[in-house]
């Protein structure tokens, strides 16, 4: 039997949000504003192809025709006709009734460095720094575990708390936090980044910050005053190695 | 003058007299443009004008050279139709094409001191060589990025007044040669298209590599919200693109052999989609940040960086190719002895190059470190070229003196694919605005990035919605004088009846007159 066009256009509008919902039942949710915004296009791309020939489109928009025009459909188009608006202003009542839940916010999490920094008494060129200590990976592996090892000292000492001993970003204070601290495991965060601007980071913290994308509200410490110039760079070196990331270099 | 097919001419003709009006109100919005800067920013355009006078003289100048070949071009049409004349009329319209494209890469050059200055010390001051200030870092990817958008934006303005005639025709005969109109100009529209993504990504690595923080700005901070906008209307304008191809199957009778793909082409091209506008910093409700236990998402992050970015763009322009290919073949068989080889050869280099694309992707986006994140993106460009170059070459051999399925149905078009070639516009124009402003905007505070700054009281970068705003009611002005100048060509080709000629009864009386005799007879 040959299931009808605007039926399969509804059963395939149907999967399509079945499979964006899908995640969230396993407590992974994909946000209700991405899920609006692929819901506009998995419709869109539906109806496109379904009016891509003249034969679909007749098929698929017969039926809607024959609601509207023909006479022995009228209680059928009453009563679709009642549904609709009602089901628009259930949607509509839902999206602006008041609530007690914080208003959602639009926020930039990747902020732009300076091109320059004023840190312990010198100043260090963004667009060129490199940490003076990587170069040892190769030179001398020995060495650099060691100061891989120091640079976990470094961190379990300031910055787990926030940050996770996982380095997940699931430390005891992050809950208490909005926007929560960053996570470094994974491969779209630190890996993504040159070590200067982690350097910058770390040295100025949340009121470093540019001053655009505002507010950041951002609790990170102004690290470059309670560590050293050596420290924040053996921490920068831990948290990639934890982590197994490697710093993105600059193109040569 | 290669084909000597008569429907170029009068196609050419015709929008060079849609040209014509818009040459006129680009110049007089462009002097708007000019008196508002000087008035509004009088220390800023000295600068500017003490920097580049040479050059604006030069602009004047080619101005001049540019409205000559124009107007030589259009009025000289008829009197340089054929033989060696035609000739020199066609080197007069590539003359006005070389000229308008100097004028542009002069403007460029301004535009692009702005951002990345050149041939000037820290202070801002001259240092006495006008071709490094011309050509400054990023001079050279923003003329190549504008050269082929001009390209693809030319296309769609003329589909889009393609589209109108079409709705507006009143016989076959215009409908079919407004349909063919149509398919010429989208063709340009994505053919230019194609490429236009990689001059984008030359451009935008071009930004990073000059300034780390205008890169940033630019995708991953402030304004990283409105490239999720553009992405969005980039994914319409593929739509868009494909939706009219397919449409177009039905002038074919030979068409129902290749519509059963279109769902599975569509399917491909709407997943690329979604990877490429999923955002990497997601909006949350407090109760999704709370589950997710962040602002990143573990699935969907990564989809949110560049190499999954470059893995969907460059499988969407490939299954927009093959949309292409099963267009062209769509009414023709083959009569060439290795016919089903090539079909072989052809799905072997397009399986090839989307496995290849998506291992690049893969591999080096996630599994590798440092650089090759990004690098990534040439071999995969690499392998998209290579997609559309062989498949093109092998596609134009094997269908050499192919057999028509039936007869080609130029005009049998549904009326709902014009809409999409106002879409393809629409989408060009609204891009193009607000890629502009971003482009723009990325300086922050300052005139003339690192060397100028913007000290006016009320000088703000506005926020994302309200820029989106600006830009959007800019598109509805800009596609309102757009219509406006397609209205006015047809009105240039109406003619009023002489009614008083037609009906002489209506004439009032005149005693001096002597009684007049109709010259038509109207019944």
């Amino acid at each position: 039997m040959k299931i009808p066009k605007l039926l399969q256009f509804a059963v395939l509008v149907l999967i399509a949000y079945g499979i964006f919902k899908a995640p969230g039942w396993f407590g992974v949710p994909i946000p209700g504003s991405l899920i609006m915004m692929y819901m506009f296009f998995a419709v869109v791309t539906i109806l496109l192809v379904m009016t891509s020939t003249e034969k679909s489109a007749q098929e698929l928009f017969t039926p809607i025709k024959a609601l509207v025009d023909d006479p022995s459909k009228a209680m059928t188009r009453n009563v679709v006709f009642a549904v609709i608006p009602i089901i628009g202003a259930v949607i509509v009542f839902n999206q602006v009734k008041p609530s007690f839940e914080a208003p959602v916010e639009l926020r930039a999490t990747h902020p732009a460095p300076p091109s320059t920094l004023r840190a312990f008494n010198k100043s260090f060129n963004i667009g060129t720094l490199e940490n003076p200590m990587r170069k040892l990976a190769k030179e001398d592996p020995a060495k650099f575990k060691e100061l891989v090892k120091e640079g976990g000292v470094v961190y379990y000492r300031n910055c787990f708390y926030c940050h996770g001993d996982k380095l997940d970003s699931k430390g005891h204070f992050a809950q208490g936090f909005n926007p929560l601290p960053l996570p470094f495991q994974g491969k779209d965060t630190i890996a993504q980044l040159q070590e200067s601007f982690v350097f910058w980071r770390i040295s100025t913290g949340g009121p470093g910050l540019p001053k655009e994308s505002t507010p950041w509200l951002s609790s990170m410490p102004i690290w470059k005053d309670l560590l050293t110039e050596d420290e924040i760079w053996k921490a920068i070196l831990f948290i990639y190695d934890y982590t197994g990331n490697v710093p993105r270099s600059w193109e040569k | 003058m290669a084909t000597k097919d008569e429907r170029y001419d009068k196609m050419a003709y015709e929008f060079i007299k849609v040209s014509i009006t818009a040459y006129s109100i680009t110049a007089i919005i462009g002097g708007l443009l000019a008196f508002s800067l000087f008035m509004f920013y009088p220390d800023f355009m000295k600068y500017m004008t003490r920097l580049f006078g040479p050059t604006m003289l030069a602009y004047a100048l080619i101005f001049f050279a540019e409205s000559a070949s124009l107007y030589i071009y259009y009025y000289g049409w008829h009197a340089m139709h054929y033989g060696f004349l035609k000739w020199v009329h066609l080197t007069i319209g590539l003359v006005l094409n070389a000229v308008g494209t100097m004028l542009m890469f002069l403007a460029n050059s301004w535009v692009t001191f702005m951002l990345s200055p050149g041939g000037v010390d820290a202070a801002g001051a001259f240092q006495g060589d006008i071709w490094k200030v011309i050509h400054n870092f990023l001079w050279n990817p923003i003329n190549l990025h504008r050269f082929v958008a001009n390209i693809a934006y030319g296309g769609s303005i003329v589909g889009a007044y393609a589209a109108y005639r079409f709705l507006s025709a009143r016989n076959e005969t215009e409908k079919a040669h407004y349909d063919w109109m149509g398919y010429t100009a989208n063709l340009i529209a994505i053919g230019a298209l194609l490429p236009l993504p990689f001059a984008g990504y030359w451009l935008t690595a071009e930004i990073y590599a000059y300034s780390q923080q205008m890169g940033i700005t630019l995708m991953g901070g402030v304004f990283a919200w409105l490239f999720i906008t553009q992405a969005v209307i980039i994914g319409a304008l593929f739509l868009s693109a494909n939706y009219y191809l397919w449409c177009g199957m039905e002038r074919s009778p030979g068409a129902y052999r290749y519509t059963k793909y279109i769902k599975y082409i569509a399917g491909v091209i709407a997943v690329c989609f979604l990877v490429w506008f999923t955002p990497h910093t997601l909006i949350l409700k407090p109760w999704e940040l709370k589950t997710l236990g962040g602002q990143y998402h573990p699935f969907l992050g990564p989809l949110g960086i560049m190499p999954a970015k470059n893995t969907a763009v460059n499988n969407m322009l490939i299954f927009t190719f093959l949309s292409f290919l099963l267009y062209r073949r769509a009414n023709k068989i083959p009569t060439v002895s290795w016919a089903a080889a090539g079909s072989a050869i052809q799905a072997a280099i397009f399986i090839a190059a989307i496995l290849n694309i998506v291992y690049l992707g893969v591999y080096y986006g996630y599994f590798t470190n440092t650089v090759y994140k990004v690098a990534s993106s040439v071999p995969q460009v690499a392998s998209t070229l290579t997609v559309i170059i062989s498949c093109m070459v092998i596609d134009v051999l094997m269908f050499k003196g192919a057999k028509d399925v039936g007869e080609f149905r130029w005009g049998k078009m549904p009326q709902r694919s014009q809409y999409a070639l106002f879409l393809l516009a629409v989408s060009f124009t609204w891009l193009m605005g607000l890629m502009g402003f971003i482009r723009s905007a990325i300086r922050q505070h300052w005139h003339v990035y690192t060397v100028m700054r913007d000290n006016s009281l009320d000088a703000f970068t506005p926020t994302i919605g309200y820029a989106a705003k600006v830009v959007s009611i800019a598109t509805v002005i800009f596609m309102a004088i757009v219509i406006f100048i397609f209205w006015l060509s047809q009105l240039s080709a109406k003619k009023q009846e002489d009614k008083s000629k037609l009906h002489p009864e209506v004439i009032p009386y005149e005693p001096a007159a002597k009684p007049l005799k109709p010259e038509t007879e109207t019944e």
